[in-house]
């Protein structure tokens, strides 16, 4: 461990103010080494939302080698922990968070972590999918993102939906053209009925961007995917499984039904607001 | 309100029930179905009139004297929009609990009628006799800022030389209430420095102060301010909820779907919150 990493680190373990805590998480984010993930990831649960925002974007800007720890900290049961770490698993476009961001995109309670969720589902590092799993998983998130779109009843949500499309639209352009039209009737349907005006307004310059690049930008030139054959495997499982449930559930009801309630329930300190 | 009003008084309680229950003999379940109206939205004749009858209730007194049914009340007709409680709202500004003048004030701005700014005025200056001062430290006179944001909100430029003392009052929520106020009173560019000066707020040490100044920001769509409030240590639901203010000032200036390039440079900074 470098010098200035342990000082750092040091510093975010004696913060004795919730000040100082925010202002040493900030320092540990900014310098940008992979030493600090354990700290950053410890961060999520310390409940101060001001430190678990600099920490969920120093774990974005370090990305991939955050991607363990994130997927950890998700089967722990400290909810708001674990509202930071999809928070930073939607930021980050890492495919072994996909499942996770179609589930809470449509139902978490959180209207925080739905807006970071379906946003993620827009900018997944779709590159670096094999082929025969990629057009699975961008039909789940572009049915995913249609449904949140329409129906969620928190504007930012909604809003958050109209970017993740118009980034699907753009990744899918080539091989699916008829997805993106689709996408963009969608978008006209919504400009003319949704009551909020940030959200219309968020499709007029999403509807800018689609007319202006009408052919389709090259992938962007980065690492090649550093997930195993395994990976894949479990992703594509846990796929099948959210089709099977997908029809079970929808037999019985729409269980956002029942996040009303959940939301009621929660206290507003809870420290889910982000 | 004790347990059992609480367990008999769920969300299935409805419009007729909720207007006899305002008249009935728990005091409770009267507070609660205030609330209830205006949380759901009954815009019910009866229920308006039951609730103007309310702002006069004397059965409902906590230890201190404040009246807790006649706070709810006022509350509630600030979200219903029907203008025939503004008398009534006027007569409360005079109430010796400075939460129910606090609560009168909200609703007299949220229904943008100007006949009361003359009682406003003079409650600034605290010159209404009978008005307590808030129970609790700093224990102030008046609800100024409440006040000072309906004065703003309403247009009350006769009141400005009024308004201007409280840039430099001890407590800096009113300051900030007094400079919002001043921004929406001044023609620009004149206006321009009260909105740097919540700008500046914006790096207050405090994170309730930071939170107030960017609630503050979006009321008056301060457009200079957009960076500002993207960095400011904050909650991002808080600071997006900022910039939608500002977003929805930019869309006044422009027909749909034409967007400003400020309109553009807002929702880019959203997009990055989400």
């Amino acid at each position: 461990m470098t010098d200035h990493l342990s000082t750092l680190i040091q510093a975010v373990e004696d913060a004795d103010s919730s000040y100082r805590l925010l202002a040493a998480v900030q320092e540990l984010a900014a310098a940008r080494l992979e030493g600090a993930i354990p700290t950053l990831i410890a961060a999520l649960s310390y409940n101060n939302p001001g430190a678990a925002v600099a920490a969920v974007d120093g774990l974005i800007q370090l990305g991939e080698p955050s991607i363990p720890a994130l997927l950890e900290q998700l089967d722990l049961h400290n909810y708001t922990a674990r509202a930071w770490a999809i928070r930073a698993l939607a930021g980050i476009g890492d495919p072994r968070g996909l499942v996770t961001l179609l589930g809470v995109a449509t139902a978490d309670f959180s209207p925080s972590v739905r807006r970071a969720a379906a946003r993620g589902l827009g900018m997944m590092k779709w590159h670096w999918f094999p082929d025969d799993l990629l057009e699975i998983a961008q039909e789940e998130a572009l049915e995913a993102l249609l449904f949140v779109a329409q129906q969620d009843e928190e504007w930012v949500v909604r809003y958050a939906a109209i970017m993740g499309l118009q980034a699907l639209a753009r990744a899918i352009a080539a091989t699916h053209p008829d997805w993106r039209s689709r996408i963009q009737s969608h978008l006209e349907q919504i400009a003319a009925n949704d009551e909020n005006w940030a959200v219309r307004a968020r499709i007029w310059m999403a509807q800018q961007h689609l007319q202006t690049e009408a052919t389709p930008t090259p992938a962007v030139v980065a690492k090649p995917s550093p997930l195993s054959a395994t990976d894949w495997q479990t992703i594509l499982e846990k796929l099948y499984d959210r089709k099977k449930q997908e029809k079970l559930v929808l037999a019985e009801g729409d269980p956002r039904r029942y996040r009303d309630l959940a939301a009621s329930i929660a206290q507003p300190s809870d420290g889910v607001q982000v | 309100m004790d347990d059992e009003s609480v367990i008999k008084s769920d969300s299935s309680l409805t419009v007729e029930q909720a207007i006899a229950n305002l008249q009935g003999e728990d005091l409770g379940l009267r507070v609660y179905a205030a609330w209830w109206i205006g949380r759901f939205r009954v815009n019910d004749p009866e229920a308006i009139a039951v609730l103007i009858a309310a702002l006069d209730d004397e059965d409902d007194r906590t230890t201190v004297g404040g009246y807790p049914l006649r706070r709810n009340a006022a509350r509630a007709l600030g979200k219903l929009g029907d203008r025939r409680a503004v008398p009534a709202l006027v007569r409360a500004l005079e109430c010796s609990d400075f939460y129910v003048r606090e609560a009168a004030a909200q609703a007299l701005e949220a229904l943008g009628d100007a006949s009361c700014l003359p009682r406003l005025i003079e409650l600034l200056n605290n010159q209404v006799p009978g008005t307590l001062p808030a129970p609790e430290p700093p224990q102030l006179t008046q609800p100024f800022e409440a006040i000072l944001e309906a004065l703003g909100a309403l247009g009350a430029t006769a009141a400005i030389p009024d308004i201007l003392p409280f840039l430099e009052h001890d407590v800096p929520r009113i300051q900030y209430a007094a400079a919002r106020a001043m921004y929406q009173l001044t023609p620009s560019p004149e206006a321009q420095q009260y909105g740097d000066r919540l700008v500046q707020a914006l790096s207050n040490k405090e994170l309730q102060l930071r939170r107030t100044v960017l609630t503050d920001l979006g009321a008056i769509g301060y457009l200079p301010a957009a960076d500002a409030i993207a960095q400011t240590p904050a909650e991002n639901s808080l600071k997006l909820i900022a910039l939608k203010g500002l977003l929805e000032k930019q869309l006044q200036h422009t027909t749909p779907p034409h967007l400003t390039d400020g309109a553009m440079k807002v929702m880019t900074l959203m997009d990055e919150l989400l």
